[in-house]
């Protein structure tokens, strides 16, 4: 209780009994440990002081962790006991440290928040924070994956708005292949990449897994017509087959037309602007992903901020997540990283809701879909990729192709049925 | 007899110490990680060790099968092959200018030569990311001097584990040669001088004095070279992290990824215990082979 004698002593006697009643903890100085990944990281330290005003008597310490290692070094956390209070988390890996019995339930939280609102998130977004039907995630920044293209390119070609189907799709780059010639391509699907691929598969209506999540679900007739539409893309060599690493500059041969598709993310959206001259910026714009009939699902990408189980201040930490979800901080966030914001509202401002090139994010934030939530998912996918990739180049048939995709799923969620068939869930 | 068995206490007790150290910090921890091995330890047993089984050798089975596993074992062989006598020889090399008579500041010359081998890895890691960077890396600037184009070293799956050698190979150098210094120090230099009154030409007294003088030099470096460069990992983690396309994911960054990253620890040390056998077949024919090649 004295720790802050001048102060108290400023205030007088009376005022010290009243500012004892106000804070419950009674503890002065509460420290708060939250980590970051990357270039959030580095960021999000900026905004804290804003919160350590309005939350006199608590103060954060942000540790930022470079994403590479990130994965890594909050499972030895969790083994070691050194997680922190709260903490960025991909949403692909929610289900993993759920399965853990690292993340703490927030339902309770938000149905007694005024801030947080299921209904003010993107419903897909939403959804991968959910698992078994309890929420352990509150999202913080948005992603999903879509089409960038040449404008100039796709009118020259006969098309003066990007394609809305798969049909209208491989009508348009057929177009452009004959537009460009033999030495270049109408799409670029780097093959080291499995999100194009998962977003395909993610338009239709089939799981990619079954048994409750126990076994692949790749020979299904909803993924088999998604690996075939993305063989048929490099069959007709509309796309190279090459990894990204194999491009050398993608800004560079984006502007020499060398494709004029490319499936990506947000954070190109700066890259775009930055790195095509200055001249050149009307060649380049945005489209929401054609789906098999009319404009199709994405994938819900992104982080969240969760708390850990074993936090002693989780009440601190939840006001953390409450600051950060707030429309102020989310834009502000906005400006300083150029990651999408979470809550819908945030959006309203004009710099990025007028902006045509972001506003085809947010159409495909509205319909995008959460990956399956197996803790084994992220392994799944690469292996998804690997046999895709080898069907590509070694001319594999999409039935081996999808057939070995199971094989290989099966083989990873050995332990996973295992814990189903024995009724071992998450220690809740 | 008394005196005999009370000696034998006596060198007991004086390497009790040793021998409990060695076993609790050795023996007991490869136990360990054998027993490991045979279960498959995962992120569901670190939530709840009751979700621990017993599997036997499939984590062996199943890795001997992995087509990653066996890339990741090629990876590391290249990288051997290429690395241990380019850095033999440049280590070599460096002794060989050193121990020459013409060259003045021996002492810095070999502190200088030396300085790799206690710079830290990372730190120098980050500085030749830029050397080797594809546009404004000075490697590339160099080549393109003498009309070679430029190579994407740490980008092109063909590239990516030269480059790391040449990096290596640098950053090692320089402890083998001041071995190598040493075994030339032991060369008499009768043998020198007896050579040349038969006018024997440098490349001969190299060749037939200095080769034979520094034979058991050379396996004990090749044997230790061999053995420290099977266990490749600082480098591809820091420089490539495995990629591109896997293409420098060694046996131990495999391992690393298992244990670390999925954390599957039980076939992360059935990895280990891999390595280990690879490593002990090698070091067993390489001492086959020194001993035929009429080595001690």
């Amino acid at each position: 209780m004295s720790l802050r004698p001048s102060r108290r002593a400023a205030l007088g006697q009376l005022a010290a009994g009243s500012l004892a009643a106000c804070a419950p903890s009674g503890r002065d100085g509460e420290v708060l440990r939250f980590w970051a990944m990357g270039r959030e990281g580095e960021v999000v330290q900026s905004m804290m002081p804003a919160f350590e005003r309005a939350n006199p008597g608590v103060r954060v310490e942000v540790q930022q962790l470079p994403w590479s290692g990130a994965h890594a070094k909050l499972l030895t956390a969790f083994a070691g006991g050194g997680l922190p209070d709260l903490c960025q988390m991909g949403n692909t890996w929610l289900p993993e440290f759920t399965a853990l019995g690292a993340v703490e339930r927030l339902d309770a939280r938000v149905a007694g928040s005024q801030v947080v609102r299921a209904a003010d998130n993107f419903p897909g977004i939403w959804r991968t924070n959910v698992v078994d039907g309890g929420l352990y995630g509150i999202p913080w920044y948005v992603d999903s994956r879509l089409l960038f293209y040449r404008r100039d390119l796709l009118a020259r070609a006969g098309y003066a708005a990007p394609p809305a189907s798969w049909a209208q799709w491989l009508e348009a780059m057929t177009a452009i292949k004959r537009l460009v010639g033999p030495q270049n391509y109408a799409a670029l699907l780097p093959l080291n990449e499995y999100e194009p691929l998962l977003t395909l598969a993610l338009q239709q209506d089939d799981p990619l897994l079954r048994d409750r999540g126990g076994r692949g679900n790749f020979q299904s007739p909803g993924f088999k017509r998604a690996l075939g539409f993305y063989a048929e893309i490099f069959r007709r060599g509309l796309a190279p087959a090459a990894a990204d690493t194999q491009i050398g500059n993608l800004y560079d041969e984006f502007a020499r037309g060398y494709f004029s598709f490319y499936i990506s993310g947000p954070w190109n959206l700066g890259e775009f602007s930055r790195r095509l001259p200055a001249d050149r910026q009307d060649i380049w714009m945005t489209a929401p992903m054609p789906g098999p009939a009319g404009p199709g699902a994405g994938i819900a990408g992104g982080s969240s901020l969760v708390v850990l189980k074993g936090s002693s201040k989780k009440a601190a930490a939840w006001r953390l997540i409450e600051h950060l979800s707030q429309v102020p901080a989310q834009t502000g966030f906005w400006t300083l990283t150029g990651d999408l914001p979470a809550r819908r509202d945030a959006w309203a401002q004009p710099a990025l809701g007028g902006d045509p090139r972001a506003a085809a994010f947010r159409a495909q934030l509205e319909r995008a879909k959460a990956a399956p939530q197996a803790p084994e998912w992220e392994r799944i996918a690469t292996e998804m990729q690997l046999v895709a990739e080898q069907m590509v180049t070694k001319g594999m048939s999409v039935d081996a192709a999808a057939a070995e995709i199971d094989k290989r799923a099966d083989a990873l969620l050995e332990k996973h049925r295992w814990m189903l068939d024995h009724n071992r869930g998450a220690p809740a | 007899m008394r005196g005999q068995i009370g000696s034998q206490r006596a060198g007991w007790l004086f390497v009790a110490p040793a021998v409990a150290i060695i076993g609790v910090f050795f023996f007991v921890p490869v136990l360990a990680a054998f027993v490991l091995s045979l279960t498959d330890f995962d992120i569901y047993s670190l939530a709840d060790l009751h979700n621990l089984r017993f599997v036997g050798l499939r984590n062996y089975v199943d890795l001997l099968v992995n087509p990653l596993f066996w890339q990741a074992v090629g990876n590391t062989l290249y990288f051997v092959g290429l690395g241990v006598p380019l850095s033999i020889a440049a280590s070599l090399g460096a002794a060989l200018l050193l121990d020459s008579r013409l060259v003045r500041f021996k002492p810095f010359f070999r502190t200088a030569l030396f300085a790799p081998v206690v710079t830290t890895l990372v730190a120098v890691a980050v500085i030749w990311r830029y050397l080797l960077h594809a546009r404004y890396g000075l490697i590339n600037y160099a080549l393109g001097e003498i009309g070679i184009g430029p190579i994407d070293w740490l980008g092109d799956p063909h590239w990516a584990m030269p480059a790391i050698v040449i990096f290596a190979v640098w950053k090692n150098f320089g402890y083998n040669m001041i071995i190598f210094v040493a075994g030339l120090q032991t060369i008499p230099q009768d043998l020198y001088e007896a050579a040349r009154i038969d006018g024997a030409s440098a490349l001969r007294r190299f060749w037939h004095v200095t080769l034979p003088g520094l034979g058991p030099v050379i396996l004990l470096v090749s044997l230790l070279t061999i053995a420290g460069y099977l266990q490749l990992f600082a480098e591809p983690y820091v420089m490539t992290q495995g990629g591109p396309g896997q293409a420098t994911v060694s046996v131990l960054y495999f391992m690393y990824e298992q244990g670390f990253k999925w954390w599957n620890l039980g076939v992360a040390s059935a990895v280990a215990f891999l390595l280990f056998v690879l490593m002990l077949g090698v070091t067993v024919l390489q001492l086959a082979i020194g001993r035929r090649g009429g080595g001690p």
